[in-house]
């Protein structure tokens, strides 16, 4: 029936619908207050046919909007702290490090999609990522030298520096050499080999850690910022050639010693560093001369960054400021250019302790854990969603399982999973209420994972029982059965073949378990109460080597969808276990996939805010993704900036897509005509003002809620009761250590 | 100000086992004010040279022997008076060796205290309460001693004070936890008790203190919760009514101390002069709950005026002779040389002029051993001498002469030179100490670019007023320097730093910024902050502020239309306005607006602006008005920038001052029309406002109780 009603409404002109709608009204009218049967005053065929579309437009306005929800709040989801992060240029990726080691590249090329994360590990303690082409280095306090495998999201290999903990690490321009700063005060180089490195020697070593270094673009001298001084060494000879003595702070703080947080070295030879007095200086590295000083805040200046022509340099500041200084001639006629401040941006609330200057945005982080991209005015277009800020708050991919069935939430954490059984209400209420809660949500489980590797990915079962997850080493499956009690078992034995997984995955009658492992291949393996069987490799033929990061099966357990990080969608037929298509390549990363329980359409979103809706059997997207992209998506629609990380269906209503992002959550019908390119996004409001009449002809595709904020999951249960996982900004917010002390006022 | 001056050490100290004391028993003064006698708790007494801090001669007794008062020396004859073992009196010379060979005599009673005043003859205080004159005591050392004092009373504390040619003995008694008040008459011996008030019950008094002046006694004494109180005793009427009967003694409560907390114990209070006491063991008020700080406060006006922190632990003890203050701390005794100038209210709100620049040259205390060695008139070469400092950066000693001479190399060294050694000096002083130093700097160079027209250092002096140490009246020629010398920069720095500006002065700053060409003030480099505060006020970028993650924050509630017909009316209204002057003009005059004033003394010296430029002026505030009651200001907290109601005032007090004026001028009529639209439509905003104050308040009301908890199942509708 629904089948029909849709394409009636493709093939007949919205007004015509319309105008029939509003006659049947009538005639349905008269025809209840006469009591006879239906279909006697009209035509047998066209009457039957606008019957339909009356009862389904009338659900639609009135019966289909109300929802029961369960909102969810005791998600305590907390982000890390961003320690340091690395931009490459050439591929417009970003490397982020947070405070508990894990890394997350996003591709600044497809809307700052966060596309890989690698967990983190305990003790990693991260204070320095650089990129050496394609390859990410990163280093820290537990003194080693990590190389990340990015395929494979995993640490390739780690390399102990024997210096202490290291400070920094720094690549020299051609990419052959790496320079580490260590505790014990020796800057090391290492070469930089194919499948490794590799120790080459210290330069002089000298009393005091290294925090900062600096590569000269020549290669041949190297800037290190330690504590109340510079010194620059040169590359060849290791001696140090010039040593620039710091001020420390005035005042009470004299007797302080004053770290040099960060230096850049510019290929004039001009030093700048920032320190904790709060001062960016800029020495002439030549000379060893100060030229000028800026006292920038009363607290420390973190971290630096240099624009790749060096014609601006940004600093970021404990006061959560980021301040950027160009190299401009100060009046219009003069041409000798000198380092002037010149803007002042405000985006955290706490230390700014990562700074990345990209051609055309200045991209901070820190210790109020989120990422923010703010573009640079002079250097965009103005007016355009690219020169709106981002701030980057969430993961971009979902933390939260739900087990449609037995209604189950599963939260994920670095270091452990929280399984929640929802509360139940009694009673009905009208729109806006709030339902008395019978039972509240139960914690059922609190599993604290083994190891000190951190968890990657985890997945629950549709029926509630079994549970998985994985770290970097190894994969973990639990049963749980609930009888009176709660039980929860280790599956003992699990096939050799699952060890490196990136993301894991459930077929819906819980009989087998995807997860998705090196070289974007997906193991399939059975599982039941008696034993856990290795099946299947599930492997395509493009060559692409990027990890799967979304895994979807189908409900009637007949399809596989994995999307991986090259945007490649392939789709497999587990009767047969082989690739069945592949769906052609989109030039943005897919964000989230799901297969449509009835008809086994393919819906994917991606990082651009597109949708596409491909059909599964004749393996060409379908009719209502054509017209989908022939009139196009609202500008607002395209604007938003997070993407949408979870999709689920109607199991009462095929025509339902629930999709949502961080700051909504839209039911598209795909019953119902698309937005006109003028028309209102958001008009629920509009539609809620309007009498029931009137509503079907304002009525769009897109039922968008903004009620709820910051979502993490949206999902819905099969007694059809939505469920909504919020974390608040402003919980993560307050759970922040305290701010500097900043004066206001008289306080 | 009163002010603490850097201290030296004059001796280390032996302190208990568990610091429980210091070791010191007392410090007397001896033959004058650079000499004096220090008794240590077991056996030792030594004689020093304040300034030289070096000991001339010491006394011991022998083991076992132990001194039980502190020694005193007496000016009439030249000796040292001092207990041993309570009962033993002891008379030396300072040319006696050996203790044990000089005089003593035993007396029949327990001795508590000798007291002995500057030319005075020592007076002996018995445990329980007697009093004898040395020299009458001597006559008969055995003579019996009465008790004075009741059964369970004990002394606490006890000095001698000279009134006119009067000797007063004062003791004070706890007795059951009351607190009494000998005052002693000698010749003619006569006596009166008075009973101090109760403080909180199990409070004693920490320390006392007593001076005279102006015929009185003053007593200040101290609670261990930081209550500082003075009884006044009249030495006159004494004498009349003698008898154990206790008067009540009267008290006033002077200060009181922030205690932080818990209550004080090492601490004690000492009046330093009418106004001014001194307090050991209290916190300072800004630096938190340590109770190491030497402070001194003026009653008068119930503020701090100098705080030093002592390193180690405080013992409560502190005497002062000489505009010195003994303190003993830690393992040492310091003493530290104060000041305390006749305080006025006009010099505490700092509007007082010349008090005190001439007499402030802080004292000498340590000697410079170029002065000593060379005298003063031989200057060491400046390269060495800078040379010189630069190596003792670290010693503290030198710092009060390192200000000398950077006051002396202001008078006659070229710009640079200035500017580098003062850049130096304020790297390398203490914060507290640069408050005094740094108004010298200031003055002294204000003082050489008025007497010298060629020479100004722009740079130093915006320097030192970024140390926020200066203050208008501390340096009263400066901003009229600036303004001269058209350093508009500098002009700024002083608006925005000094708290006491005078309102002629901030008038003749307004009338300087208005009347500069706008193509002058451009070239100006001002504070970035306010620079672009003004940059977003004219040319403002609305799509920036607009849109955040795609949506506009405001919107929780989606309600489209009607911000958007809003936000087309916002954007087609403020671009009419274009601002009436020239970006760095209105940066200037936005500094003036924040100034504090007071209208009533601003009112007389605002007549003097010409028409043109009152037309002006009050043009640049509509605009700003206009602009502030348009917009909203989504990201204009953090900048300094006046506030509306600094604008209106301005506004009105500019149509007070000048309203004939305006009114005549036919040029004013336009933007007096346009003004008092304004404030038609504010007033109209106002009373709408209050018409639906009632609905506001009850949407408040429901915005409380919906507060959303860990969980809740709710009802939603989509259409």
């Amino acid at each position: 029936m629904n089948h029909s009603n849709k394409s009636i409404c493709n093939y007949y002109p919205l007004h015509f619908i319309q105008a029939v709608v509003r006659t049947v009204d009538v005639m349905t009218y008269v025809h209840e207050s006469t009591t006879g049967s239906k279909g006697n005053n009209v035509g047998p065929g066209v009457s039957q046919l606008v019957f339909k579309i009356v009862w389904r437009q009338r659900r639609g306005t009135s019966i289909m909007g109300e929802f029961k929800v369960h909102r969810v709040r005791f998600f305590d989801y907390m982000p890390s702290a961003i320690r340091t992060m690395a931009f490459n240029s050439q591929t417009e990726r970003l490397a982020v490090a947070r405070a508990d080691g894990a890394v997350e590249i996003f591709n600044f090329n497809d809307n700052f999609f966060q596309e890989k994360v690698i967990p983190g590990q305990d003790g990693r303690a991260t204070e320095a990522l650089c990129w050496v082409g394609h390859r990410l280095f990163s280093a820290g306090l537990n003194g080693e030298i990590t190389e990340y495998d990015l395929e494979n999201l995993r640490p390739q290999y780690t390399v102990d520096a024997y210096g202490g903990p290291i400070w920094t690490i720094s690549s020299n321009s051609q990419g052959t050499q790496l320079a580490v700063g260590c505790e014990d005060g020796t800057v090391k180089i290492f070469a930089i080999l194919e499948e490794r490195i590799q120790f080459q020697r210290n330069l002089n070593r000298h009393k005091g850690r290294i925090i900062s270094l600096c590569w000269h673009p020549s290669s041949a001298q190297i800037a290190a910022g330690m504590t109340d001084m510079i010194t620059i060494f040169d590359a060849e000879t290791g001696h140090a050639t010039r040593r620039l003595l710091v001020d420390r702070a005035m005042g009470a703080s004299k007797n302080k010693e004053v770290v040099v947080w960060s230096v850049g070295y510019l290929s004039d030879h001009t030093i700048i560093s920032g320190d904790s007095a709060g001062k960016v200086q800029i020495w002439n590295g030549l000379t060893g001369t100060l030229v000028r000083t800026y006292l920038v805040t009363k607290w420390d200046v973190l971290v630096l960054s240099v624009s790749k022509d060096e014609s601006s340099v940004i600093a970021g500041t404990s006061e959560g400021t980021v301040i950027q200084f160009q190299f401009i001639s100060s009046t219009v006629d003069q041409h000798d250019k000198e380092w002037v401040r010149t803007r002042t941006f405000r985006n955290h609330s706490h230390d700014v302790s990562a700074l990345a200057h990209t051609d055309t945005a200045v991209v901070s982080g820190g210790m109020d854990t989120q990422l923010v991209v703010r573009p640079l005015l002079d250097k965009v277009e103005k007016n355009t969603q690219e020169s709106a800020l981002r701030k980057i708050a969430f993961p971009h991919r979902s933390l939260v399982g739900c087990a449609k069935k037995a209604g189950l939430l599963l939260f994920q954490f670095p270091d452990h999973l929280e399984l929640w059984k929802l509360g139940e209400s009694e009673g009905h209420g009208k729109p806006g209420d709030r339902l008395p809660v019978k039972r509240k949500p139960e914690k059922l489980i609190e599993l604290k994972r083994k190891g000190e590797d951190h968890i990657c990915c985890s997945a629950l079962s549709a029926c509630g029982g079994w549970l998985a997850y994985s770290t970097v080493s190894s994969v973990r499956l639990y049963r749980i059965q609930y009888n009176n009690t709660i039980s929860i078992n280790k599956v003992s034995k699990l096939p050799k073949e699952l060890r490196s997984v990136h993301q894991l995955c459930f077929s819906s009658d819980s009989s087998k378990l995807f997860a998705s492992s090196c070289q974007s291949s997906v193991i399939v393996v059975a599982v039941s109460q008696q034993e856990c069987r290795y099946l299947h490799t599930l492997k395509h033929k493009t060559g692409s080597r990027q990890p799967v990061h979304l895994l979807c099966a189908s409900d009637d357990g007949k399809w596989l969808a994995t999307a991986n990080t090259d945007c490649e969608i392939h789709i497999y037929n587990l009767h047969k276990m082989k690739l069945h298509c592949m769906v052609p390549v989109y030039n943005s990363c897919p964000t989230t996939i799901a297969i449509h329980p009835v008809t086994n359409n393919l819906i994917s979103v991606h990082a651009d805010q597109q949708i596409f809706e491909f059909s599964l059997v004749q393996k060409e997207y379908t009719q209502w993704s054509r017209r989908l992209q022939t009139q196009g998506l609202l500008s607002l629609w395209l604007e938003r900036d997070t993407p949408i990380t979870h999709i689920t269906f109607n199991p009462k209503n095929p025509d339902h897509i629930i999709l949502h992002d961080t700051y909504m959550f839209c039911i598209i019908d795909q019953s119902l005509p698309f937005p006109e390119l003028n028309a209102v996004l958001w008009n629920q409001m509009i539609l809620k003002s309007l009498p029931v009449s009137q509503r079907i002809g304002q009525s769009h595709a897109f039922k968008i809620c903004k009620s709820f904020q910051h979502l993490m999951c949206v999902s819905l249960l099969e007694d059809l009761s939505l469920v909504v996982v919020e974390r608040p900004l402003l919980d993560i917010m307050s759970q922040l250590p305290a701010p500097v002390r900043q004066k206001k006022f008289a306080t | 100000m009163a002010a603490l001056y850097e201290g030296y050490t004059l001796c280390g100290l032996v302190p208990d086992q568990n610091l429980s004391s210091s070791g010191i028993q007392g410090i007397e003064e001896e033959r004058d004010r650079d000499h004096v006698v220090v008794t240590d708790s077991t056996r030792l007494v030594t004689l020093y040279k304040v300034s030289d801090q070096k000991p001339l001669g010491s006394w011991t007794v022998k083991q076992g022997q132990k001194l039980t008062c502190p020694a005193v020396f007496n000016s009439q004859t030249n000796e040292y008076v001092a207990v041993t073992d309570n009962k033993v009196i002891r008379i030396w010379k300072e040319d006696d060796i050996l203790l044990d060979k000089a005089f003593k005599a035993t007396v029949s009673s327990d001795v508590w205290k000798v007291h002995c005043t500057h030319g005075g003859e020592p007076v002996v205080l018995f445990q329980r309460g007697a009093v004898r004159l040395l020299d009458s005591l001597l006559a008969a050392p055995q003579q019996p001693i009465e008790e004075v004092l009741a059964q369970e009373e004990a002394i606490r504390w006890s000095t001698i004070i000279v009134a006119e040619t009067q000797q007063f003995i004062i003791i004070t008694t706890e007795q059951k936890g009351e607190h009494f008040l000998y005052l002693q008459r000698l010749n003619p011996n006569s006596v009166q008790r008075y009973r101090l008030e109760r403080e909180e019950p199990g409070l004693s008094p920490l320390s006392f203190s007593a001076t005279y002046r102006d015929k009185h006694i003053c007593l200040l004494y101290l609670y261990p919760n930081g209550h500082v109180y003075q009884s006044v005793l009249s030495v006159r009427g004494l004498g009349t009514e003698e008898g154990v009967q206790a008067l009540p003694l009267p008290r006033s409560l002077l200060l009181g101390l922030p205690v932080g907390d818990g209550q004080l114990e090492a601490a004690s209070a000492m009046a330093l002069d009418e106004a001014h006491v001194a307090v050991v063991g209290v916190p300072h008020p800004s630096a938190g709950g340590g109770k190491d700080f030497l402070c001194i406060w003026n009653t008068n006006f119930q503020t701090l005026q100098a705080g030093k922190e002592m390193a180690g632990k405080i013992y409560g003890q502190l005497w002062s002779y000489s505009n010195k203050v003994f303190i003993p701390h830690g393992k040492t005794l310091s003493i530290i040389p104060f000041e305390c100038p006749k305080s006025s209210l006009a010099s505490a709100l700092g509007k007082l002029k010349h008090t005190k620049t001439e007499e402030s040259k802080t004292p000498n205390s340590v000697p410079s051993w170029n002065n000593i060695l060379h005298g003063e008139k031989a200057q060491p070469s400046k390269s060495a001498e800078t040379r010189r400092t630069r190596t003792t950066r670290k010693s503290q000693s030198t710092t009060n002469l390192t200000t000398d001479q950077v006051l002396e190399l202001i008078k006659t060294a070229p710009v640079e030179e200035i500017q580098k050694e003062v850049e130096g000096f304020l790297t390398r002083a203490e914060f507290q100490d640069l408050q005094p130093s740094v108004g010298q700097l200031a003055l002294t160079l204000v003082s050489r670019s008025l007497a010298d027209p060629a020479f100004y250092s722009s740079s130093t002096l915006a320097q030192l007023v970024h140390t926020r140490c200066l203050c208008h009246s501390v340096c009263p020629d400066l901003v009229l320097l600036a303004l001269e010398k058209k350093d508009y920069f500098l002009c700024q720095l002083c608006l925005q730093f000094f708290p006491d500006i005078p309102e002629a002065v901030t008038c003749a700053c307004l009338k300087a910024f208005i009347s500069i060409p706008d193509v002058d003030a451009e070239k100006v480099s001002l504070e970035p902050d306010s620079v672009e505060f003004m940059e977003n006020l004219i040319t403002r970028d609305r799509a920036e502020a607009g849109l955040q993650n795609g949506f506009s924050p405001t919107s929780s509630v989606v309600n489209d239309r009607q911000t958007r017909a809003e936000d087309v009316k916002k954007v087609s209204g403020p671009s009419q306005l274009s601002c009436p002057v020239g970006l760095h003009k209105a940066v200037l005059i936005n500094e003036i607006l924040q100034t504090p004033y007071s209208d009533t003394f601003l009112l007389p010296h605002l007549k003097d602006l010409s028409s043109q430029h009152v037309m002006l002026f009050l043009q640049y505030l509509q605009f700003l008005c206009l602009k502030y009651s348009q917009d909203a200001f989504p990201q204009m907290e953090g900048f300094r920038s006046p506030s509306l109601s600094q604008i209106m005032d301005w506004v009105c007090l500019l149509l007070d001052a000048h309203f004939t004026v305006l009114v005549m001028t036919p040029e004013a009529k336009g933007l007096l029309l346009n003004l008092h639209s304004f404030v038609k439509s504010q007033v109209r905003l106002v009373s709408e406002l209050g018409k639906i104050e009632g609905s506001l308040q009850e949407l408040r009301k429901m915005k409380a109780k919906e507060s959303i908890g860990q969980y809740s199942i709710e009802i939603i509708e989509l259409f």
